[in-house]
């Protein structure tokens, strides 16, 4: 089909058929609808703060690798991989591969032993041996950060979905539906705790899962699954030839940028170990041994997801022109869902069917990948921040709870103000940046509280908050900020960092600052302490 | 109350006190499993993490082996890039064999006996 006669044809379709803007609103609320059942039937099961902060702990290892498979795909992986690979090809690919490898972190190194020796939050791992109140405080900030990066980029994604969608184009349009999506977020998570949110992360996994290998059969299904095929269209059709296949088409043109892509690299293989709302998820099941095999379960379905990212990405790029992806989206980010209307037809209603089902499935996703986070950000303040800091352990588990679901509503209105702000970016990028600030700030403290014996309390607060603020730093002064037409201030200039990706420097200074903070501080370490967090962490002992 | 481990909760078993943790700590048979567990996780960490950051090179320095055509339009990138799951794959199984076989028994034996105030 000649994609390139279709796109004044698309928009049209895109803009204007009332029918499928229906149908898309129908399947979106039928969505809705279906979890807010769950999250009341969750919220009248949570009795206690364990139930609020971890389901209960109940989960089995299945069930809870479906639901990290779906808090971790998200609006990135789904619409930012997609766009990336359609626009740039090859280069788009290594999100997927760098998501998946990362995942090899988190199962050797952090997800055993954070099970075996923290409760409820990340924090309690990292100020398990070390002064409570100053390293609570630390970790609490720092996960609110991370988790505040990443919900940006959700929101930005729900931004772009909703214009291309329902032909909102107006900025009060897009503000009301990122509000309403954070509403929705703010009920789950407050009402339905950890058990409500695992269920929707759940449901949002299989609803993902079957569309994507419904579009990759379909995909397929026009190449006769002949993948070379595939891949020569998408080559032909972006107009660049041999080098979409080829890595270098975004990254390879200066060294500036060559180095971005390393830095990009190396904090997406190092941010998974990293981020609170992933961490958590452990702690819902009974064992150590179960949280591993939920990493290999979500290894497995995150794993077939990307592969599949390939026919979305190369599918787009071979079946749309990149006039019209760019057109709709600067980075991309509604290739999946327009790959959806062509697969079907575009004047078609079984191709307004398709575009309305995969936007459907795009919105569950955000949706509950949002509340992840919010949970992960509330249940940190309220543990980490008013129960050990502000009231000194010494508040009970209702009034935790209590502050959980407060810090859930201000939160939730923070993203929503947020997220007006980033709907330029590509989706995959901004989530790239939270990886980072996960990189920097968490792991380095996470991997020396639970392996060298030295480390102090200085080491841990150097390290956490010499890696957040030198990547948050790097960002702000970033073109990913300003600077650039796609930035999110584009009308000034104040980005005298080059690269989009702070990793490569805030990482190593994450990790060199732990060292630094421990060799200069005065203290003597706990060394008790770490007797009782390292035959914890390996056997089990005592845990919860 | 401050500078604590966190509170116990319901459900939990008898927390021995630090002194059998550090005795533990020092015994043979928790260096035992902690050597096989740093001996393996270690080194195929930085294993794994060296060939994935040596695709990324690949991927920024030599462009020209990377576009290389196989069969088709499979190029070498594509090639390598699918190797990367592949390994994925076979690490997570591996260590998760090892973990099973290797380290479970070991962490068992010592945590019963812990709990069980032998």
């Amino acid at each position: 089909m000649s994609s390139v006669q279709h796109v004044q044809q698309t928009f049209l379709a895109a803009n204007e058929a009332s029918e499928h803007r229906t149908l898309i609103i129908s399947l979106f609320a039928a969505f809705v609808l279906a979890t807010l059942a769950i999250t009341i039937w969750a919220g009248r099961q949570t009795k206690d703060e364990a139930d609020f902060y971890a389901g209960g702990r109940q989960f089995s290892a299945f069930q809870n690798g479906l639901a990290v498979s779906g808090d971790y795909m998200s609006a990135a992986s789904f619409l930012g991989i997609a766009g990336a690979i359609a626009i740039f090809g090859y280069d788009g690919f290594l999100y997927s591969i760098g998501f998946l490898v990362a995942w090899l972190v988190a199962l050797l190194l952090v997800a055993e032993p954070l099970r075996n020796s923290g409760r409820y939050t990340m924090g309690d791992v990292l100020a398990y041996r070390m002064r409570q109140r100053p390293v609570r405080t630390a970790a609490g900030t720092s996960t609110i950060v991370v988790s505040i990066f990443y919900l940006l980029a959700q929101m930005a994604g729900a931004g772009v979905l909703v214009s291309l969608l329902l032909g909102i184009t107006s900025d009060a349009g897009k503000i009301l539906i990122v509000a309403l999506v954070g509403v929705l977020m703010i009920v789950y998570v407050s009402i339905g705790g950890m058990k409500g949110t695992t269920w929707v992360q759940m449901v949002k996994a299989v609803l993902l899962i079957g569309g994507t290998l419904l579009i990759t059969f379909l995909v397929l299904l026009k190449f006769d699954f002949n993948i070379s095929d595939l891949l020569g269209t998408a080559a032909e059709n972006s107009g660049k030839g041999a080098a979409f296949l080829e890595p270098g088409l975004q990254y390879g043109a200066t060294a500036t940028s060559k180095i971005d892509f390393i830095s990009l690299g190396i904090a997406l293989v190092l941010g998974t170990a990293g981020l609170p709302h992933i961490l958590i998820r452990f702690y819902t099941v009974p064992t150590a041994k179960a949280a591993r095999k939920s990493v290999n379960w979500a290894i497995g379905i995150i794993g077939a997801f990307y592969l599949m990212t390939i026919a979305l990405g190369f599918g787009a790029a071979a079946l749309i022109s990149q006039d019209e992806i760019i057109e709709s989206n600067p980075s991309g980010n509604t290739a999946a869902p327009l790959l959806a209307l062509h697969l079907g037809g575009v004047d078609s209603a079984w191709g307004a069917a398709l575009l309305a089902t995969i936007s459907a499935v795009a919105f569950a996703t955000i949706l509950a990948v949002v509340a992840g986070l919010t949970l992960a950000s509330s249940s940190s303040f309220a543990h980490d921040i008013y129960a050990n800091v502000i009231r000194k352990g010494q508040a009970t588990g209702a009034e935790e709870v209590r502050a959980a679901r407060w810090a859930t509503v201000f939160i939730g209105i923070v993203s929503i103000a947020l997220g007006a702000l980033a709907r330029d970016l590509n989706v995959a990028g901004l989530v790239a940046l939270a990886f980072a600030v996960a990189a920097s700030a968490n792991l380095p403290t996470i991997l020396y509280s639970l392996f060298w014996k030295r480390f102090t309390t200085q080491g841990a607060l150097w390290s956490i908050y010499g890696g957040l603020i030198v990547a948050v730093g790097l960002v702000l002064f970033s073109p990913v900020v300003s600077g650039d037409p796609k930035a999110m201030f584009p009308g000034v200039d104040f980005a005298w960092f080059p690269l989009k990706n702070p990793g490569i420097i805030s990482i190593p200074f994450g990790f060199l600052m732990g060292w630094l903070g421990t060799i200069l501080s005065k203290e003597e370490p706990d060394s008790g302490k770490y007797a009782e967090l390292e035959v914890r962490s390996l056997t089990g002992t005592g845990a919860h | 109350m401050a500078t604590d481990a966190p509170p116990p909760s319901k459900a939990e078993h008898r927390l021995p006190p630090t002194e059998e943790f550090v005795r533990v700590q020092e015994s043979a048979e928790f260096g035992e499993l902690r050597r096989s567990y740093r001996s393996f996780a270690f080194p195929l960490t930085v294993a794994f993490i060296a060939w994935y950051l040596l695709y990324v090179l690949l991927s920024n320095f030599a462009g020209g082996f990377m576009g290389t055509k196989l069969f088709g339009n499979i190029n070498v990138a594509l090639v390598l890039g699918l190797a990367q799951f592949l390994t994925t794959f076979l690490i997570a199984w591996w260590y998760s064999r090892h973990a099973a076989t290797k380290l479970d028994p070991k962490a068992e034996a010592i945590k019963s006996r812990m709990e069980n105030g032998a």
